[in-house]
């Protein structure tokens, strides 16, 4: 058993996974028109590391996310957890595969039933999953809550009674709850104040040390992605341009897009005045995207062979790969 | 389940009821209620108010906005919220202040009682007051201002940037329709021609591809940083004095907030205004403000130019703000988080808001709330302890 799980030390790997979504207009004579939101990623991640996701909205991060957890079929690719093919197994098996995996959301106000107590709220997937037996459900609950940080009497509210940091954490407690071993995080910071948002991190970053959980990080704020993460994807118009320890992102980033994106980030010393590669316009529509490189239509950089060919994800460093023109294709 | 619930959750926790209202308790609010918001409401009403009664004179010719111990409650039939508790700041011509807090803090309110924009008839200024330097030299206590003279000055003379361009911009109407409107309202002699040139003329000078194509279109077919520069042109059409922009990048991306910020600092420049900076990012005001104001539970609790605030912060909150935001240079594998959460806006304590938060707290703390001390021309904080190690600073700011 030990050494099953030293070899496959990658929790999860996503293989060139592909979500299209079919537009409804049918015309004649011509193909179907696609959304492709997500278009050939493939990534690994590490038992108990943390991977961030990052992109501007509307870049397919969410879709990996849900793609991971087969919230809704994939199109084509592989998503192997703990050595099975997600996309291939059975309902009946996924079933039994779903406490292993555990999504927090975004919007803590509307991600939790308003008409259900905390405690219900926690527990009932446990009942449903019977993670542990009927006589210990009651204190497996408190002890949930009390690793995120609820009182004990907080267990008959309702969610409206609390702010939205303690939404977050009830959220944090339904998904551990199932004891997983891997938790999709969608931006579950977005929609709090700074000093609530550090006491999730924190939160977050305890749970882990102790039970060992792997995360899939998903945001658009850097700074927090660069805090949280051990590696780190940058997403764009649904695919992976560059992926890497978070050390090597951030110390060299490579491809034109992290580049911009990290000099976005406003940094909080006024004396400190950067040189911002600012770019210009918007994201494409998905619908049809520019040809050969994607990020070609805002790309400083941009060359001949940008708009023939499709820039591949190549190794330049030990684990740092990026998928631009700029370094030679060989 | 309902009814077990209930007794078990009694029997158990000893919930403290003491934030549910009896039935008598909750309507003897609101007949108090009643009583206030009808006097303010019949004060704002009256016509033909003359002018002697709302005209003042700044403190300082040298600005624009003058918030004097400014109180805004909101009468709510659970008890007074008062959002807005005694705030004093100036904004200064061709400066941008950059207001900071949590969300609840008070700081859209304050800007919202600029503009008489507080959700009437429960929220209502009840104290201090706002003055305004306009254009034509004369100067208008706000809260004073009746209705019909408020509509002159709102939009023309101070406009708004509103943080979801999506929620602000009307989904029935046309760019163009909702642009004109601006203009033929506020500018005597304006025609639906020179209107319709002068918002394409707009459109182009913040930076949109095919104005004249956006005119015609509606909000929802344009994408949100699309929808935030039409809404920063039409803050701009009628050339005025001071933007107030309330989180204007909240809803954005990063590269798309970029984009914003620097349109906002070139407009600036062009209309020498200023702006008022509402947000709760503090990597936003470090890279606009120059000046900052920190505010907690309905109070300012400390303000200064943007290098005092970041380099030498008093306030063990804006310290608290500064520490909490994540960064991965940090050498410690933990972030600093301030514990808690803001007190009830209800039945805020007699001492220091932040008492229950703060890691410094000391016994004189929990004494009445702590005064504003100066330590130098700009910077003021309002913190007991940094309040005895200041003292010579104190004294070489008087001199």
């Amino acid at each position: 058993m030990e050494n099953i799980k030293k070899e496959n030390d990658y929790i999860l790997e996503v293989r060139n996974l592909k979500k299209y979504y079919p537009l409804s207009r049918f015309s004649l004579g011509k193909s179907r028109a696609y959304v492709k939101a997500v278009d050939d990623v493939s990534f690994k991640i590490k038992r108990g590391t943390t991977m961030g996701l990052v992109g501007e909205s509307g870049c397919g991060k969410t879709t990996v996310g849900r793609s991971i957890l087969r919230l809704h079929d994939i199109t084509g690719g592989q998503v192997i957890f703990d050595g099975q093919d997600l996309a291939k197994i059975p309902p009946s098996k996924l079933r039994k595969m779903r406490p292993q995996m555990q999504m927090i959301f975004q919007d803590p106000y509307s991600s939790l039933s308003p008409r259900m107590p905390v405690g219900e709220i926690i527990g009932e997937a446990v009942k449903e999953h019977k993670i542990v037996p009927k006589s210990e459900y009651r204190s497996h609950i408190l002890k949930v809550m009390r690793d995120c940080g609820l009182q004990p009497q907080y267990f008959y509210r309702y969610p409206h009674e609390f702010s939205g940091g303690q939404r977050q954490r009830i959220s944090i407690a339904r998904a551990v709850a199932l004891k997983p071993k891997f938790i999709i995080c969608d931006e579950p910071l977005s929609a709090l104040d700074v000093s609530i948002q550090a006491q999730i991190i924190n939160l977050m970053k305890d749970l882990q040390e102790r039970y060992g959980y792997t995360y899939l990080f998903i945001s658009h704020d850097l700074s927090v992605v660069e805090y949280i993460s051990d590696t780190i994807g940058v997403m764009y118009l649904g695919s992976m341009v560059e992926i890497g320890d978070k050390k090597r992102i951030f110390d060299n980033p490579m491809h034109p897009y992290t580049k911009a994106l990290l000099s976005a980030v406003p940094i909080s010393d006024p004396d400190v005045k950067m040189n911002r590669i600012i770019l210009s316009g918007d994201i494409p529509s998905p619908v049809n995207p520019p040809s050969g490189c994607k990020f070609r239509t805002r790309c400083q950089h941009c060359m001949d062979i940008c708009s023939r060919e499709v820039p591949k994800l190549k190794e330049y460093e030990e684990g740092h790969m990026v998928a631009c023109h700029l370094y030679s294709q060989d | 389940m309902g009814l077990k619930n209930f007794f078990e959750r009694k029997k158990i926790e000893g919930v403290d009821n003491t934030m549910y209202l009896t039935l008598r308790e909750e309507r003897r609010i609101s007949k108090e209620n009643n009583r206030i918001i009808k006097y303010y409401e019949r004060q704002k009403a009256r016509k033909n108010v003359p002018e002697e009664e709302y005209l003042t004179q700044m403190r300082d010719p040298n600005n624009v906005v003058e918030f004097d111990n400014l109180h805004t409650y909101f009468f709510t039939d659970v008890g007074t919220v008062k959002s807005v508790n005694g705030v004093t700041f100036d904004v200064p011509i061709g400066k941008t202040v950059g207001i900071v807090g949590e969300s609840g803090c008070g700081k859209s309110v304050t800007s919202l009682s600029l503009m008489q924009l507080v959700q009437a008839p429960t929220g209502q200024i009840v104290e201090g007051s706002i003055r305004y330097q306009a254009g034509d030299g004369k100067c208008y206590d706000i809260p004073k201002v009746p209705k019909d003279r408020m509509l002159k000055l709102r939009g023309k003379e101070i406009s708004m940037i509103f943080q979801e361009p999506m929620t602000s911009l009307n989904p029935v109407f046309r760019i163009g329709e909702q642009m004109d409107e601006v203009i033929l309202l506020h500018e005597e002699g304006a025609t639906p021609e020179i209107a319709k040139e002068r918002s394409i003329a707009m459109l182009k000078s913040v930076g949109i591809p095919m104005p004249d194509k956006i005119y015609t279109k509606y909000p929802h077919e344009l994408s949100g940083g699309m929808r935030q520069r039409v809404m920063i042109a039409m803050a701009l059409l009628c050339n005025p004095r001071l933007i107030i922009a309330d989180e204007p990048t909240t809803a954005l991306d990063v590269t798309i907030q970029a984009q914003i910020l620097e349109l906002l600092r070139e407009v600036k420049e062009r209309i020498n205004g200023s702006i008022m900076l509402i947000t709760h990012d503090l990597g936003v005001i470090a890279e606009m403000a120059d000046l900052v104001v920190v505010m907690y539970a309905g109070r300012i609790i400390e303000k200064g130019t943007v290098r005092e605030i970041f380099h030498d912060p008093k306030h063990p909150y804006t310290i608290g703000l500064m520490r909490s935001k994540p960064s991965g240079k940090l050498k410690d594998n933990r972030l600093y988080s301030i514990k808690g959460q803001v007190p009830n806006p209800i039945n805020m304590p007699d001492h220091c808001y932040f008492l229950n938060r703060c890691d410094m707290a000391m016994d004189i703390c929990h004494g009445e709330y702590p005064k504003m001390i100066q330590y130098s021309p700009t910077h003021f904080a309002a913190c007991y302890l940094c309040g005895e190690s200041s003292f010579p600073k104190n004294d070489l700011a008087k001199e």
